[in-house]
């Protein structure tokens, strides 16, 4: 049994799963269910000047069958009344001393109402805040949210005016609806911020009606972009991680948010530099039960990978993520197809027939048995038909010698140098 | 055929029309969403190869997933005329199905089924899936309006031929229609296939028996083409003493019998013996377990290694609790002083060694003789040719089984071309419903080919 304690920043909780500020946590009835089915935090529904929401607010993406492969929202911040949400916030912490209790805020980028709001919910009890920079619907169109995320000066500011108030510590949550979300961790850096938290969600509109012709999710007939998370999003967010936690000088703890669904996707986001993470939409599509499988997938594979804690596996794929031009251009894979394992479905010779490199020949061998063959000279490596093969085993992507390492850059250097 | 998929087996001695309700289930929309998103849409799929009438199946498939189920009915019924009653009685497991290459992964997809599910769709939403071609001047006269027959017609309606099919039948469709048990094959299903060729403006002359309505020069004179697709006959005499008797039934026949209600509830009870182990033997016992029999017993000369019965047909009568008494000939009819069947004799047999063929001849065992009690006797040992028919339009036959040019089904007489189970045997053709179509097809093109011009037949 790995310890999956965590120290976040300086905030405590008996595991790295917490909650994302979403409908899961609008309540402490909602909080309290959580951390008895073992979630180790949750980061409260955004605290803020109570709002109106609409009815019809989430949708989603279903893809081939599956349900909810990207589930979009139009819900906007709590529409419960700061004290209600502060009386529940005290309950939940007494009751759970031990669980992370952090509030989610947002409020006009104004430094008086920062100050007020951080006194108030710090007095409620909770171990740490996180500043909503990133909420893409709705409150951006009021200054607030994604509006005030995606002005690198508007984070550093809002930070600064957090942290002037704050006591405990301040985790700057971040939009991906922007070019390089770089600039706005760096931002929140600046600020002061103890860590930042990442992905919000990104603009989305689910769909159209095909019969009616309205949009997906639609207000009496309107609709209006929300935020997408959800499995679809990982890659996405994942990336973003990785971006942050590459950057010297983004040097502050990441709590990783987009598409978590399992102990796998966890284990990928704090590989990729998270110190913890945050879900949203797997508890949403399936309760809250989700996380006793993460907890005991994460545990096993602390086991097997035989680390002690969590702790040791934060970052450690950190290292080998680069820039292109840092690339072996010299490296060579090669398909190779397994004809005891292909069932020949030829998913991967027409993939590459029609979109890759032409390499993968269909042929019969004299007993008059079909079978796949990659001509290993025109394979440029690229994936695809491992990607396309539905049985695992059946291609091997194998590397072969191919001369001393050289990337771009140090090609480009040594061309650049003159001649002796 | 899934046989877990089947619903309630048990047998209602109070309303017999329940037990011919199809017995196993469609699929709901979301079984077919599911399946349908499991296919793998193969390239150069096997199933496709598999399948007689060359449906593009994964085509079909992905166009359930993405609920274009009208798309989809229209790719299955473009390559096979009577796709909605093949989805119900194809050996799938024989055909596209065993070709999954799914079987060597998890399970193959159940292609039956969805088909099903697809042509369904089309049914119940009396979509008009073609239309017939531009007049193209010329007629075609079909002798039996069987899968072969509508097939045909389907296709040559589309290529702008005037087609009239005599049918000697009160209803056309053929097997589809008369002798396919209804739990597996409703009648409504094959009547929609009948629809959708007569929608075409095929003419269909019901009640005409080519030979007794009509003769067969006044089609040869009146016609620029003929097909002949009339199936087979009457299942043969087995041989046996008091065989005519009343009590013993032609396989064929009562099969039909059980088509249309109502159902006759005289087998409520009674021990029923069937005489063959092919799948129209299996059909006739499984019939008169649904029709109420108490207790039915398959007797064959030889042994269960030599049945002709596909697999999951043998497997669905045993599970229908069908006993087989294997090595037994049955050589009379036993009836008691009211003239009614009280028994079969039956002689014991075995199995001399293999002749060239590869095939053991049953030679009885001398005084083996025994009675197996029975209150009726179905004989369903093949069926016979409609020779005198064949004849009559003067064409080289072997034992009934009309000879075809292989490429254009054209038989001894150029103007005639032959179609469906009255080319099958002797090495020749295949007996299922599937090929039917195929051929049925393909004496279509031929016809074009030889009739309107050369080069690939364009239908819309």
């Amino acid at each position: 049994m790995a310890d999956l304690r965590v120290n976040f920043a300086g905030i405590q909780a008996p595991n790295p799963f917490w909650l994302a500020s979403a409908p899961p946590t609008n309540s402490g009835y909602q909080v309290q269910r959580a951390f008895e089915a073992g979630w180790g935090g949750a980061v409260w529904k955004t605290l803020g000047d109570p709002v109106i929401n609409t009815s019809s607010r989430f949708a989603a993406m279903h893809f081939n069958g599956q349900r909810v492969a990207g589930f979009n929202n139009i819900e906007l911040i709590t529409d419960r009344p700061l004290e209600v949400n502060l009386k529940e916030i005290y309950e939940t912490k007494k009751r759970f001393p031990n669980h992370a209790v952090i509030a989610s805020l947002m409020v006009e980028p104004k430094q008086e109402k920062w100050h007020e709001i951080v006194k108030k919910v710090e007095a409620a009890g909770v171990d740490g805040l996180e500043l909503n920079f990133g909420c893409p619907h709705g409150m951006a169109e009021r200054g607030m949210g994604a509006a005030s995320g995606q002005v690198p000066e508007l984070v550093e500011k809002q930070t600064r005016w957090a942290k002037e108030a704050a006591n405990t510590p301040v985790i700057v949550k971040l939009t991906p609806n922007i070019t390089d979300i770089t600039a706005t961790a760096w931002a929140a850096v600046q600020g002061g911020a103890d860590a930042i938290s990442m992905i919000n969600t990104i603009n989305s509109l689910a769909g159209v009606d095909l019969d009616s012709w309205n949009t997906v999710p639609n207000v009496a007939g309107k609709g209006a972009h929300g935020g997408y998370c959800g499995p679809a999003v990982k890659p996405i967010a994942l990336n973003m991680v990785a971006e942050c936690a590459r950057n010297p000088e983004i040097n502050i703890p990441i709590s990783g948010i987009g598409g978590i669904s399992n102990w796998k996707d966890a284990a990928e986001f704090i590989l990729m530099g998270a110190g913890s993470v945050q879900v949203c939409t797997a508890a949403m599509h399936h309760g809250f039960s989700i996380v006793e499988d993460m907890i005991d997938g994460l545990n096993n594979y602390l086991d097997d990978k035989q680390l002690a804690s969590v702790e040791e596996l934060i970052g450690r794929t950190v290292p080998r993520y680069s820039d292109w031009g840092n690339l072996d251009l010299n490296y060579k894979i090669v398909a190779s197809i397994n004809k005891d394992t292909c069932i020949n479905c030829n998913k991967c010779h027409i993939a590459c027939e029609d979109t890759a490199h032409q390499c993968i020949d269909m042929l019969t061998s004299p007993d008059g048995n079909k079978y796949l063959q990659v001509r290993e000279e025109d394979c440029v490596g690229c994936n695809l038909c491992s990607i396309v093969c539905p049985v695992d085993g059946a291609i091997d992507m194998i590397e072969i010698p191919n001369g001393p390492p050289m990337t771009w850059n140090e090609r480009q250097t040594a061309i650049e140098q003159p001649i002796a | 055929m899934h046989m877990n998929r089947m619903k309630d087996r048990s047998v209602s001695l109070t309303d017999l029309t329940k037990n011919f309700l199809e017995i196993e289930p469609d699929l709901t929309a979301k079984e077919a969403l599911d399946e349908a998103n499991r296919c793998l849409y193969c390239y150069d799929a096997p199933c496709i190869t598999a399948c007689p009438t060359s449906i593009n199946i994964p085509s079909f498939i992905k166009k359930i997933a993405s609920g274009n189920l009208k798309g989809s009915a229209k790719v299955i019924m473009e390559a096979n005329p009577v796709g909605a009653s093949c989805a119900r009685v194809c050996p799938t497991e024989e055909l596209c199905e065993g070709a999954c290459v799914l079987n060597n992964a998890s399970q193959p997809i159940m292609i039956g089924n969805l088909q099903r599910h697809a042509t369904n769709w089309a049914i119940h939403n009396n979509a008009q899936l073609f239309k017939a071609g531009m007049k193209n001047g010329k007629s075609v006269a079909i002798i039996g309006g069987g899968p072969a027959g509508l097939s045909s017609a389907r296709e040559l309606a589309r290529l702008g031929f005037d087609v009239t099919i005599f049918e000697a039948k009160e209803k056309a469709g053929g097997l589809d229609t008369h002798g396919i048990v209804s739990f597996r094959l409703p009648q409504r299903v094959s009547m929609w296939e009948v629809e959708q060729v007569e929608s075409l403006g095929v003419m269909i002359r019901t009640n005409v028996m080519v030979g007794r309505d009509i003769e067969p020069d006044e089609i040869l004179n009146t016609y620029d083409a003929v097909v002949l697709a009339v199936g087979m006959a009457n299942v043969p005499l087995v041989g046996m003493e008091g065989e005519t008797v009343q009590g013993v039934y032609d396989a064929i026949e009562f099969v039909e019998s059980t088509k249309t209600p109502p159902m006759d509830t005289h087998l409520i009870g009674k021990k029923v013996v069937v005489i063959g182990a092919g799948n129209t033997a299996i059909d006739a016992a499984t019939c008169s377990v649904r029709l109420g029999a108490a207790d039915v017993k398959m007797l064959y000369r030889r042994t269960e290694a030599e049945m002709t019965a596909y697999e999951f047909e043998y497997e669905f009568a045993k599970q229908e609790g069908v006993e087989f008494r294997w090595l037994t000939q049955p050589v009379g009819i036993i009836q008691n002083d009211e003239g009614e069947v009280t028994g079969v004799k039956c002689i014991r047999m075995e199995l001399e060694a293999a002749d060239e063929s590869g095939r053991r001849r049953p030679m009885p065992v001398k005084g083996s003789e025994f009675t197996v009690e029975a209150d009726a006797v179905i004989r369903a040992i093949g069926q016979t040719r409609y020779v005198r028919l064949i004849e009559a339009f003067g064409l080289t036959h072997k034992w009934g089984t009309v000879k075809v040019d292989s490429n254009t089904y054209q038989t001894s007489n150029k103007k005639v071309y032959a179609a469906g189970d009255v080319i099958f045997g002797d090495g020749q053709g295949d007996a299922m419903v599937v090929s039917a179509a195929e051929q049925g097809k393909q004496t279509a093109y031929s016809i074009y080919e030889q009739l309107v011009g050369s080069g690939m037949a364009q239908t819309s």
